[in-house]
């Protein structure tokens, strides 16, 4: 507290003075718990990798089955965002823009699968759309779970909400001024929209889909039940992770591991790049 | 308890918010920190009340050196621009707050603090109103709890951010004078911070104008208004025309031509003149321009003159005329001031 | 023109009533399929023989265990993050400092890792062939395939739930109200205690609520440590698992069943904190 009455000008400062009490042992408590959750464990994944050396590591990746499992995880994720951020956004149209009745439930709703455990909702798509499903049956002899669409139908489940939720409130601040601006001078609706609306939602639909697609990536729980689990054909990445630690190959496993993540922190790169992008743009998030 | 300020000093980053600020406050004065947006003085008030820290100087609380004083020691009352009202504790609970979080050897009971805080509601004027929350009450109503909630720690000083920045101007006039004869009651030395010219002149015993985290003048209303001590002052207050002159051998140039009045000196410098202090002339020597428009303003006529001497821009000035006086658009008029100020250089 | 002038009046900025019914159902349509449907269909299968086999799904020893298992991993992990939570919102809010953006994405990062990756973190820094493992299991301490690895894994997902949620609204409350407290007098726990607490509860629920529920539902992180040791290590979502494996489908669902009450309780009781706070955030500042 009585620290800096007296301190000389430009010395470096971790924080600028402040009358409020606390910050040594909240930051303190914040950055120890930090690193013992997550740093140290993350750090441990990255030491074991490299441990690995560069031909091991490179072995793993170019192992046919983990290219495979990369190619079904990083494929049906970006199938599945795609789908979201065109349905998505329609559901937040109606949400924001519309008036009718149940709108609030379906609003609440839209929640669902953030709330549902993952394993639930594995299970509920794949007796759904599994051949006995009440939607599976309806589609045979064409079959929808136990297949890469099975797995597509399971991340667009994950994946709504982030769409939704990161449109809707953008779509709420429009300001319907600028559209009815594009009305008086001379636009149809559907000019207006393609023109006015979406390039305004544009930062957000990319930053709805980013956020689907790193989700869809990582997805475990609902997925490995309507997959059919496959190799080669409909097994995603995290699941060859859980496989090759069953069989204690722990190089395999970690091997993986670290290329999921690599990705992982350049989608996150990326997302809050769109981000910084969007507030210089349009000033918003 | 007299306030003393030493050589006070604050950066923000590489930024001097205030540079080297010295005042005295003596006891039971009430002062006013004016300045445009930027001059420090909110800085200067927070650094008082120990919400911030000076990186250098001394501020001293009677003889005690409270520089190093958190700001609970400092038992100063501080009063929130935004009032800082705490939204889900009743009127009454957020008077009460200051000695419900004493500790408990000189913690009041609480048959106590409740009588102490109807008497601050009753000095406040808002009775019957401590089971009511902040956002139903009016923004004068808030800001009279957030001074009875000050008082009710019994500070050693109080101080007033901006006190009626948030409200309309009628409530404002109000206040103001309600603010005044609250002081004269109690007595407390209270410092307040304003950007509004008329709050400080009227109800301050002395304002001290300040700029660019400096202190420009202190002194009282007529100090201020009649014998500003810089030319920020004298054109931040009130009304002013600026024009650049040339001393010569006790005469005033202006443009080359002399103007009829007589300062001592030599050289260049910046006269200052209040439009109310000029008299028309038809002399040879005085200001000469076009009237280029003319307006009523409550008891007097305000005249816009475009003066120029051959070949050079024209100033614009806005002088007071006489109501009876034959002034028309267009036509040339002649003046001078009677009362001036020249800063040199 | 795109309409006669005989119709109504519509507003230029708006669809056609059609355009508009279309849209409506079209979307409703998305919605039944990927959200609505599969929810009934847990509690269609989970009933699908009657109440009497879903009860008894419910209360066989191996179910009520993974409950109870559930339940603790959930107290313990819960109330770590929230005391996290509320430290690193108050350093974040309160103080400007350097480094502080870098300290939100890195809280942010367990939201970007597979669950599946958060639980082999804690298998290669625990598991038999780590360095740490061996140490701890000579004396006498499990954490993989034990209930230490479970919560670890667990407090790993759900680690930024409390600290996302008030962050911003702490930031958007700012200090003022901290000064006004501290100038009376109040010391730093009173101020924290009768100022800012109040001021966040119902932020602070809203973060709890979630990261209470992805505690409780949290599956690939808690399936790589668990080891599946039934009626021992097994969370009510992993007892899902085997059960659905084992082709007992009615028990699975009825355990099952419960978790998506679970969810739908978070649900309304997040509905009515915005609906109650947002009405708060906007009667908001004075």
């Amino acid at each position: 507290m009585t620290h800096s009455a007296t301190a000389s000008t430009a010395r470096w400062r971790l924080k600028q003075p402040s009358i409020i009490p606390g910050f040594g042992m909240t930051l303190g408590f914040s950055l120890a718990y930090l690193s013992l959750i997550i740093l140290i464990p993350v750090a441990g994944l990255l030491w074991r990798t490299a441990g690995l050396g560069w031909g091991g590591f490179f072995a793993v990746l170019t192992d046919y089955r983990t290219l495979r499992a990369l190619y079904i995880s990083f494929g049906t994720a970006f199938l599945a965002a795609i789908v979201n951020v065109v349905f998505g956004t329609l559901v937040a149209w109606i949400l924001s823009r519309y008036n009718f009745p149940g709108r609030r439930l379906i609003d609440a709703m839209v929640d669902l699968p953030f709330a549902l455990p993952t394993a639930v909702a594995g299970i509920a798509l794949a007796a759904l759309y599994g051949p006995n499903g009440w939607i599976g049956s309806f589609f045979m002899p064409f079959r929808i779970a136990f297949t890469p669409l099975g797995i597509v139908v399971a991340l667009i489940f994950i994946g709504l909400p982030f769409v939704v939720r990161t449109v809707q409130p953008v779509m709420e601040e429009l300001d319907r001024e600028m559209e009815e601006a594009a009305a008086t001078l001379g636009a149809n609706r559907l000019q207006t929209i393609v023109s006015i609306v979406l390039p305004a939602l544009t930062p957000a639909l990319l930053t709805g889909f980013a956020l689907a697609f790193a989700r869809g990536v990582g997805e475990y729980g609902s997925v490995v039940f309507i997959a059919g689990n496959i190799p080669y054909v409909s097994e995603i990445a995290p699941l060859l992770i859980v496989i090759r630690l069953e069989e204690f190959n722990y190089a395999g496993a970690t091997a993986v591991a670290t290329i999921m993540l690599i990705i992982s922190f350049v989608m996150l790169f990326v997302i809050n790049f769109i981000q910084a992008w969007s507030r210089r743009r349009y000033g918003n998030g | 308890m007299d306030v003393k300020i030493n050589n006070i000093r604050k950066e923000f980053g590489r930024f001097p918010a205030l540079n080297d600020v010295s005042l005295k406050i003596a006891s039971g004065e009430l002062i006013a920190l004016l300045g445009p947006s930027g001059s420090g003085k909110t800085t200067l008030l927070r650094l008082i009340a120990g919400l911030d820290f000076p990186t250098a100087g001394q501020i001293f609380f009677g003889d005690e050196d409270a520089s190093h004083h958190s700001v609970q020691e400092r038992n100063v009352g501080f009063v929130f621009q935004s009032y800082a009202l705490f939204r889900h504790m009743t009127v009454a609970e957020n008077i009460g707050f200051g000695l419900k979080v004493r500790p408990a050897s000189t913690r009041p009971a609480k048959a106590e603090i409740r009588r102490r805080v109807s008497e601050l509601l009753d000095m406040v004027q808002l009775s019957g109103l401590e089971k009511r929350y902040p956002n139903q009450l009016s923004g004068g109503q808030r800001q009279r709890v957030a001074l009875a909630r000050a008082m009710a720690i019994e500070p050693r000083i109080l101080l007033l951010d901006e006190p009626f920045g948030a409200l309309d101007a009628k409530v404002r006039k109000e206040l103001r004078r309600w603010l005044r004869e609250f002081h004269d009651r109690t007595g407390h030395t209270t410092v307040f911070v304003t950007h509004d010219q008329e709050e400080a002149l009227e109800l301050a015993d002395r304002v001290v104008v300040m700029s660019q985290g400096k202190i420009e003048q202190v002194g009282s209303a007529d100090d201020v208004y009649d014998r500003p001590s810089s030319p920020f002052v004298f054109s931040f207050i009130g009304e002013s025309t600026q024009l650049p002159v040339e001393l010569k051998s006790g005469t005033v140039l202006f443009q080359g031509e002399p103007l009829g009045i007589t300062e001592a000196g030599e050289g260049p410098g910046q006269m200052f003149f209040r439009p109310e202090d000029v008299e028309l002339s038809q002399a040879y020597d005085a200001l000469s321009g076009k009237v280029t428009a003319c307006r009523r303003l409550a008891g007097t006529r305000i005249a816009e003159i475009d003066i120029a001497n051959h070949g050079h821009a024209p100033y614009h000035v806005e002088i007071e005329v006489p109501l009876h006086a034959p002034v028309e658009l267009g036509s040339d008029i002649r003046f001078r001031p009677t009362r001036w100020k020249i800063f040199r250089g | 023109m795109s309409e006669p002038s005989h119709i109504k009046f519509r507003n230029p900025a708006d669809e056609r009533p059609l355009a508009k019914v279309l849209l409506i159902a079209l979307s409703l349509a998305f919605l039944v399929f990927f959200l609505f449907l599969p929810l009934v269909s847990v509690f269609v299968e989970a009933f699908r023989k009657g109440w009497e086999e879903y009860y008894e799904a419910l209360v066989e020893p191996d179910a009520v265990a993974a409950i109870r298992l559930t339940l603790t991993v959930a107290a313990i992990a819960v109330p770590l993050n929230l005391l996290f939570g509320l430290c690193a919102a108050w350093a974040i809010a309160k103080f400007e400092f350097r480094g502080k953006s870098f300290l939100i994405t890195l809280i942010d990062l367990p939201f970007s890792i597979s669950p599946v990756i958060s639980g082999l973190v804690y298998v290669l820094l625990f598991g038999s062939n780590s360095v740490l493992g061996p140490i701890l299991k000579s004396h006498g301490i499990e954490i993989l395939f034990a209930v230490p690895g479970i919560v670890l894994a667990t407090i790993f997902v759900t680690f930024p739930f409390v600290a996302r949620e008030l962050i911003p609204l702490m930031q958007d409350q700012g200090t003022g109200d901290e000064e006004a407290a501290l100038s009376l007098g109040a010391s730093g726990w009173q101020t924290f205690w009768f100022v800012t607490l109040p001021n966040i509860k119902w932020g602070l629920l809203y973060g709890v609520l979630l990261c209470n529920a992805r505690a409780m539902g949290e599956f690939g992180a808690v399936s790589v440590v668990s080891g599946h040791i039934r009626g021992l290590t097994n969370t009510m979502p992993l007892h899902v698992e085997i059960l659905y494996n084992e082709y007992n489908f009615v028990a699975a669902f009825a355990v099952a069943s419960l978790l998506a009450l679970l969810a739908l309780v978070t649900l309304a009781l997040k509905t009515i904190l915005e609906l109650r706070f947002g009405a708060g955030a906007a009667g908001g500042r004075h």
